[in-house]
């Protein structure tokens, strides 16, 4: 429907017309983005696959993200067991700060803040070149060689998401944990076998493993929609960075929700 | 029934919406024989490569391939048409992340399954033909000239020895003499490979010396066809307006 259609005389759109406009508008967007991951993944889990691609963008994706990961995680865990501090000291439970760090950081946000990272890093970044792909015809091209762009482009990137998104998270719940431990010993006076042995008394595989299981979800949110974006890109710089923003924007509110969907299901897992 | 043609488009038609860009386009290439298709900008030429390629599906319409048709077909009819093709892009569509062999031997590498080291010693040979030396193999088409991009795209069209060469706009923002280079290329290539080609430009240069058979495409029709030699003594308004490159006639300039 068209949005002169949608508009009473004056210029003053009609509410219910509007309302249908948008909502048709979004469930076939919602229409568009299901088919094209149903065909990604169905490319990803099938033969043929492209090795060299796919460990190219385990780099892009994995490697190049360790630093971003890295500072994000110290400073997450830093201030999380500063403020755990600062809140438990008020009705005396300070000594909780190495087990609430634990937890906070390996269910919720070591994988959490690795993936808004990456929204905006790998997604936004794969839009971007997916995008230039398509207005500089480079995606045409592939299929003139004999090449499917789901087998070539966004399967390798969607397989080096959901692989590489759980290293990442391991390695960031690793820092995480370290910065709060960090702080903790250097500015408030907790005893560092101490920290660590509570750390490790509290912390259970079932809350690593939470943390990873995201970090799958994750991983496929941020590749599909990195892809999804760039793929439907218009033509020239504004509408590569369209889909540059879209994905970004899109693949961080989905992984919020997703996080609270998976939270939601797993609350029990491990309690 | 065949008529030996190698690709022929019957009555294709194609919209966007309600704008309809193609009316019915009927076209034939033979075997080794170039057809240049003319047309101002906006009349539909692209789509119609496109259609050809099967990079767009007409809404109606027939395109056959060596008498097979590959309308709709995405499956393995398509793809032994691909396998038997070459495309030059206008912008050349070089892969960024990849080397100038890897692009020219893309097809050989991911297609044929060649071996890498048979590959590149293939390109490399490619980029002779095309006047580039072994040294800008290694190259990334960021580090190469628009002219040079232009010729390791007719390097990658050609790698596989097609039987058909499509060609968008192949001397679009080249200098005059690097235009003529291409075009020089382009004639002694395809002989070489006793390929068809079809090309689609508006530069009558290029069309002069490409071609051994002009089309012209007006409002999403074929509106005359002969052969080269015949282009100036067409006795068609449209297209003694567009050879002479007239802004009064039949033709309204896209502004």
């Amino acid at each position: 429907m068209s949005n002169a259609s949608t508009k009473r005389k004056g210029g003053f759109p009609n509410p219910l017309q509007w309302l249908g406009a948008a909502t048709l508008g979004m469930l076939a967007e919602i229409g568009r983005l299901s088919i094209f991951t149903g065909k990604t993944m169905g490319a990803a889990f099938s033969p043929r696959w492209y090795p060299a691609q796919i460990i190219r963008q385990m780099i892009a994706i994995g490697f190049y993200s360790l630093p971003v990961v890295g500072l994000s995680a110290v400073f997450i865990g830093a201030a999380l067991a500063l403020n755990i501090y600062s809140g438990g000291s008020r009705f005396g439970a300070e000594q909780f700060v190495p087990n609430i760090v634990v937890l906070g950081i390996t269910r919720e946000l070591g994988v959490t803040i690795t993936g808004l990272m990456l929204a905006g890093r790998v997604s936004a970044g794969i839009a971007a070149e997916i995008g230039a792909m398509r207005v500089t015809e480079q995606i045409d091209a592939l299929k003139t060689l004999s090449a499917n762009p789901f087998r070539y482009l966004y399967a390798p990137r969607f397989l080096a998401g959901i692989l590489t998104l759980p290293i990442l998270v391991l390695i960031a719940d690793i820092i995480g944990v370290m910065g709060g431990w960090a702080v903790s010993t250097l500015g408030l006076g907790f005893d560092s076998t101490t920290y660590l042995r509570n750390t490790l008394d509290f912390l259970t595989w079932q809350d690593v493993t939470v943390g990873l299981i995201k970090a799958v979800a994750f991983g496929a949110v941020i590749a599909v929609m990195g892809g999804y974006h760039g793929d439907k890109s218009s033509a020239g710089a504004t509408g590569v960075g369209r889909a540059a923003t879209f994905a970004m924007v899109g693949a961080a509110v989905l992984i919020l929700a997703f996080n609270y969907l998976i939270s939601t299901l797993l609350v029990d897992f491990g309690s | 029934m065949s008529t030996g043609a190698l690709l022929e488009l019957k009555d294709v038609h194609k919209s966007f919406g309600p704008k309809q860009v193609l009316k019915g386009v009927n076209l034939d290439v033979a075997p080794g024989k170039s057809l240049v298709v003319l047309g101002g900008s906006g009349s539909g030429k692209s789509v119609m490569l496109k259609n050809a390629l099967g990079l767009m599906t007409p809404n109606k319409g027939q395109i056959l391939f060596g008498g097979e048709d590959v309308t709709h077909d995405q499956g393995k009819t398509r793809e032994a048409m691909r396998a038997r093709i070459g495309m030059l892009f206008q912008s050349a569509a070089l892969f960024d992340s990849l080397t100038v062999w890897e692009n020219i031997a893309f097809r050989l590498l991911n297609a044929d399954g060649m071996k890498r080291k048979e590959a590149k010693e293939r390109a490399i040979e490619t980029l002779k033909q095309v006047r580039l030396g072994s040294d800008v193999a290694d190259l990334t088409p960021a580090e190469i000239s628009g002219g040079m991009q232009k010729r390791v795209g007719l390097a990658r069209a050609i790698v596989s020895k097609p039987d058909l060469i499509f060609f968008d706009e192949p001397t679009t923002g080249l200098d005059p003499i690097t235009a003529d280079a291409i075009n020089n290329l382009i004639v002694e290539q395809t002989k070489a490979l006793g390929a068809a080609a079809v090309s689609i430009t508006h530069d009558m240069a290029s069309a002069r010396k490409i071609a051994d058979e002009i089309a012209m495409l007006f409002e999403g029709v074929i509106i005359w066809r002969g052969p080269a030699s015949e282009i100036d003594s067409s006795g068609n308004a449209h297209v003694d307006q567009f050879v002479h490159g007239r802004a009064d006639g039949p033709i309204q300039p896209a502004l």
